[in-house]
């Protein structure tokens, strides 16, 4: 009944999966042992040698990897391949320190966009399809890994990137694409305008695939409603390979995880205890078969839950629900990740004062980030010219930073709401993680 | 001979002025010229006052940005004309206006300039035979 791309791997049973998974994480902890001197010296720390690892039962024994370890090893500190054998780099936006930048081998890259080849047969994609890129192009995986799976699955190609979306609507209409690729937020705004310009019985969409940042069950119930099409969502992390790591099925009811690739643990973020399935906890991943650039139980500070619960698809990988919340502060606006302490230094670096407040919210679908700093008398001038020159090194500083635009707004001393002495950072209005 | 002039932070919002000018009457602080520039988000309240010092104390007290600015003011006849050719005199002499305002009089107009260099253009006027307002008239 299904649409798979790889159907032996995608239904196996638990016994096969788990097979998979072991000889996997079996052979990953003794190449990185073996290889990565970072990855060496912290199993070695931790007391744990590649032999303790026999099964996935034993992968509670590895340390854990955050961001701040992708940090300490940038650029090429967790490499397990040498240079020469990798084809490919893809990066997350922000500073060094903030920024992913990961690694691909030719094979890495066919993993990757077969995991985004059966997200695309998921929401229906057959050969038959012209399938619409309108994710980013460049650095940021949304573009180059749903490509990649379009061309698995052997759909005609459109590598629209983003923007431009009179001219998203002309191809869309003219070239008759059925399946759309882009973030939630873009896609509620390309139905937005293709209603308000009449062409909404011109297209002949039938699908979404729609990423890289959070939305509620409203949003998608809308865009389908307007766009006539089933929208499906579909995550992933630069850090772990790109968009596809996991992604939905017919069912709507949580996307499944690509288990003979990754494996998913779901942790108590303050104690690093493994919580059963069904618990709520920061997710985890494992790559089990990834050459240049493996992670082992990498933290992704997503807050979430797992199901293993059959699903009617056919499919037996596990099911994460969508992320409820981070366990750390960062926000994602336009699909681009941000962390306060990015914006905090811009502002110092400004001479402004670290008194600042950040306001997230969503206008007609689109994310708006907006950051109130308090005026200081250092920086106060009696020039409005002066103050404006100000206020734009500030929004050019942020934008070279964050990589999206941040209004700027100079409120009086004192005026940022503070609770028990201290401000109150982030203000995120969009209530997108309120459905749980 | 300049006239010190505070410049006060405002947001751009219903009610912000009653704040600042209620604080300067609590310090018995008269105005004696006022003006605002206005952005789309904030202010500034330009003010001159007649004990600067008080104001300054009392405003920086009830957490208010002020910054405090040497301008310029000069008197004129109060006739068709006369701002006209005080603009002239400056232009004259290469000197920009940064901004300025004005207000009338019983029979003088004054009007306080905000430029680069503030002897130059004292010197300037007075050497056109305007006259300039001093402190002490305030």
């Amino acid at each position: 009944m299904g649409n798979y791309y790889q159907e032996e791997l995608e239904c196996a049973s638990r016994e096969k999966i788990i097979e998979i998974q072991n000889a996997g994480l079996v052979k990953t902890v003794k190449k990185v042992y073996e290889n990565v001197e970072y990855y060496r010296n912290k199993m070695d720390a931790a007391g744990v040698k590649p032999e303790d690892i026999k099964s996935i039962d034993d992968l509670h024994k590895l340390p854990f990897l955050t961001k701040d370890d992708l940090r300490d090893a940038y650029p090429y500190g967790l490499m397990a391949e040498p240079l020469e054998n990798c084809v490919r780099i893809q990066s997350t936006s922000g500073t060094t320190g903030r920024r992913v930048v990961a690694f691909y081998t030719q094979p890495d890259l066919d993993m990757w966009e077969e995991c985004c080849a059966r997200a695309i047969m998921a929401a229906g994609g057959t050969k038959k399809d012209v399938c619409q890129v309108c994710y980013g192009y460049g650095l940021f995986t949304g573009g180059p890994g749903l490509n990649g799976g379009s061309h698995k699955v052997g759909c005609l190609t459109l590598p629209m990137s983003s923007g431009n979306t009179d001219r998203q609507i002309q191809f869309m209409v003219d070239l008759e694409a059925t399946i759309l690729c882009c973030t939630p937020s873009y896609a509620a705004y390309l139905a937005e305008s293709i209603n308000e310009k009449g062409y909404r019985d011109q297209i002949k969409l039938k699908a979404g695939i729609f990423g890289a940042e959070a939305w509620t069950e409203e949003m998608r119930r809308d865009i389908e409603k307007r766009l006539g099409i089933k929208a499906y969502d579909i995550y992933g992390l630069t850090e772990i390979s790109g968009p596809g790591v996991s992604f939905e099925c017919e069912e709507q009811q949580g996307m499944h995880i690509n288990e003979d690739h990754f494996i998913a643990e779901i942790i108590d973020p303050k104690t690093g205890e493994v919580l059963p399935d069904g618990e709520v906890g920061e997710l985890v991943f494992t790559s089990i078969d990834k050459e240049a650039f493996p992670l082992l139980r990498y933290r992704t500070k997503d807050i979430c839950v797992l199901s293993r619960k059959p699903c009617s698809c056919g499919r037996t990988h596990v099911r994460m629900s969508k992320p409820m919340g981070r366990s750390d502060d960062m926000l994602i606006v336009k699909g681009v990740n941000v962390f306060p302490s990015q914006i905090e230094q811009v502002l110092l670096q400004q001479g402004l004062t670290s008194n600042y407040q950040i306001i997230v919210d969503r206008e007609k679908y689109s994310d708006t980030i907006e950051v109130l700093v308090e005026m200081t008398p250092e920086l106060f001038s009696d020039s409005v010219t002066d103050l404006a020159a100000k206020e734009k090194d500030v929004v050019a500083g942020l934008k070279s930073m964050l990589g999206i635009y941040a209004k700027v707004r100079i409120v009086e001393p004192k005026s940022i709401v503070r609770s028990e002495g201290k401000a109150v950072r982030v203000i995120d209005r969009r209530n997108l993680y309120k459905q749980g | 001979m300049a006239i010190k002039q505070l410049s006060i932070f405002v947001e751009n919002k219903t009610g912000s002025l009653v704040k600042a000018t209620e604080v300067l009457a609590e310090a018995g602080v008269d105005l004696r010229a006022m003006s605002i520039a206005d952005t789309r988000d904030f202010g500034i309240l330009r003010i001159i006052v007649n004990d600067t010092y008080a104001a300054v104390t009392a405003l920086k007290d009830n957490g208010f940005v002020v910054n405090m600015t040497d301008v310029v003011g000069c008197v004129m006849e109060d006739k068709p004309g006369a701002a006209g050719e005080m603009f002239a005199a400056l232009a004259e002499a290469g000197i920009a206006i940064k901004y300025m305002y004005g207000f009338a009089g019983k029979n003088e107009a004054y009007a306080i300039i905000r430029v680069d260099d503030n002897t130059l253009c004292e010197k300037v006027l007075l050497s056109k035979g305007i006259k300039l307002l001093v402190p002490e008239r305030l």
